[in-house]
């Protein structure tokens, strides 16, 4: 399996810059999930109004490059859906990484279609998921 | 010392030591690989992970080929020829690994899964029958989750208090807190001989005199240093040992606990099972003599004949060889690492072994191993089985390179080229 395939342009681009870093300083919901076996750590905060729809996302964190940019996709991923639609795309992302769905499926989301390759290292899954089984925690408190 | 001392004494240690000539000994690290992350080390796997386990040399191999092809048959209880053999193998296995590690009597070994299980065992049939509620153990801070996790067990089993002794920012125990450790309670001392994170070598002898002047047995942890080191437990006079043949060019599955024999008489088995009996009835049984008294069941009898073969062929080599070899190989490596910007090592005991915990820039840990990997070079990254070492550095884990006598000057070079690219992959 080639390096290149898990570290793209758009993934190290993320990695490098992320979108939605930071802390949200308004009344939100805030989430902290953990992965010990890496040591990788995100906090996020949430922000839903009242119709549902997910306003924004912010994270901070430590991990890796996998997971760090796999974090920022996600707040690309649901800010401005329906907790519904973001629930959606989570499940969809996740079943993708868990090989319970075809990556293909992926395409259709933008840089998502990036992270294809964390399904052929079955170690760095945990790391791309982090975020998104923190979201989902988020969306269900 | 100055480079070209270094490179002068490099030389005559490579004129006791061949790693060249003893790497072709290894098939998987001898024969040329596909893909081209290899070719520059012109097709060979650089492998940096010999703490986690180490390759096999042909010899152990053959051993265990030898074994199935031509004395497999159950051992202490065949009373046919074949059987006769396979037993006379593993009880020579038993003896060779006796002279190994200097123990008295070949009685005091103990085959086991590994270095985890001897360590279960001591907790299991030692700590069960002789400690009671209030009773202490002293640990240090830097023990491999296998010298942690059992006693942590017996302590919430048997309401024993667990004491640790501290380590320092550079690797090292806290000795000025050693003393206030002990106190009445005090049953045992276990600890590790060689960290599997920073690379430090214990003074263990030291420990054991203090503690023994308390009348306190200890266990070493010897899962690194019994490779690496000569261990001479009646030098060192631990109570127990425990070790792995897997990293010791052994095959996995079969370890090692010495324990002193009038230690391993005091205790009750460990398992239950065909072996371990003298006479049995349908209520009771009387215990076998030790070592059989600990090894219920069918035994590993290949993994304890490949084992004997990995410390043959160890002998053959040399053990001061082998360490003062990995020491030149150490210091070297970590001066040629401290030249990059940015690099980081846990552990910088003067008295260490090849094991080399470090950081680069703000790189993740997984990503340095997934980059080194693209570059042929084989290391561990995480937290290497010992969470509390990283909790207290406050780092979520650490790469490491760790050594043995078949790695070379050079597979250093390419290793430090290679942390060189990493910096600018990832900055
Ligand atoms: C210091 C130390 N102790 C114990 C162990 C456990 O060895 P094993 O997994 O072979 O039982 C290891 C191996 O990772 C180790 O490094």
């Amino acid at each position: 399996m080639e390096f290149e395939d898990l570290y793209q342009e758009i993934i190290l681009d993320h990695y490098k810059h992320p979108r939605n870093a930071g802390e949200i300083k308004r009344e939100c919901t805030s989430v902290e999930h953990e992965n010990p076996v890496c040591g990788d750590h995100i906090k996020l905060m949430v922000v839903i109004d009242d119709d549902g729809i997910v306003q924004d996302v912010k994270f901070i964190g430590t991990g890796c490059a996998i997971s760090m940019a796999s974090a920022s996709m996600m707040t690309e991923q649901v800010i401005g859906k329906s907790k519904t639609e973001a629930m959606k795309i989570i499940r969809e992302f996740v079943e993708v990484m868990r090989g319970d769905e075809s990556p293909d499926a992926l395409d259709e989301h933008g840089d998502l279609t990036a992270l294809k390759g964390v399904v052929k290292f079955p170690v760095r899954v945990k790391c791309a998921t982090l975020a998104w089984h923190a979201m989902k925690n988020a969306l269900n408190t | 010392m100055s480079e070209a001392q270094f490179q002068i004494k490099n030389k005559n240690i490579l004129r006791n030591l061949d790693p060249y000539k003893l790497r072709q000994d290894f098939p998987l690290i001898s024969k040329k690989l596909e893909g081209k992350k290899y070719n520059s080390n012109n097709g060979h796997l650089v492998y940096l992970d010999n703490a986690a386990t180490t390759q096999k040399p042909n010899a152990v191999i053959r051993a265990l080929m030898n074994y199935y092809e031509n004395d497999n048959a159950n051992v202490h209880r065949a009373l046919y020829e074949l059987g006769d053999r396979a037993t006379q193998k593993y009880e020579e296995s038993r003896k060779t690994v006796a002279q190994f590690i200097n123990a008295k009597h070949a009685r005091e070994i103990v085959f086991t899964r590994g270095a985890t299980e001897a360590i279960n065992l001591v907790a299991s049939a030692w700590g069960r029958k002789h400690l009671q509620a209030g009773d202490e153990i002293i640990l240090t801070e830097m023990e491999h989750h296998s010298n942690l996790i059992p006693w942590q067990l017996l302590a919430k089993e048997k309401k024993l208090t667990l004491r640790f002794i501290p380590f320092l920012n550079n690797g090292t125990l806290n000795f000025s807190r050693v003393k206030s450790l002990f106190n009445e309670r005090t049953r045992l001392v276990a600890m590790t001989h060689m960290s599997n994170v920073f690379g430090t070598i214990n003074p263990v002898r030291g420990l054991i005199r203090m503690a023994h002047s308390r009348c306190i047995p200890v266990l070493l942890d010897g899962a690194q240093s019994v490779p690496h080191i000569p261990v001479d437990v009646q030098y060192l006079d631990c109570d127990f040992l425990a070790f792995s043949g897997h990293k010791m060019c052994g095959p996995t599955g079969i370890g090692v606990l010495y324990g002193k024999q009038e230690y391993l008489d005091a205790m009750d088995p460990y398992q239950g099972g065909g072996d371990m009996i003298s006479s049995v009835w349908l209520e009771k049984a009387t215990w076998n003599e030790i070592p059989y008294k600990f090894e219920a069941g069918t035994p590993n009898i290949a993994g304890a004949i490949g084992l004997a073969a990995a410390i043959r062929y160890i002998n053959e080599i040399g053990m001061e060889k082998i360490t003062r070899y990995e020491q030149a190989l150490t210091t070297y490596a970590i001066l040629e690492m401290n030249k990059l910007p940015g690099i980081r090592f846990y552990g910088i005991a003067p008295e260490r072994g090849g094991v080399i915990s470090f950081s680069l820039d703000n790189i993740h840990p997984h990503d340095m191993a997934q980059f080194l990997d693209s570059q042929g070079i084989a290391v561990r990254a995480g937290h290497h089985c010992a969470q509390p070492i990283m909790r207290k550095l406050e780092i979520p884990a650490t790469t490491r390179a760790s050594l043995y006598f078949y790695n070379t000057f050079e597979e250093i070079d390419l290793l430090v080229a290679a942390l060189k690219k990493a910096k600018e992959f990832f900055n």
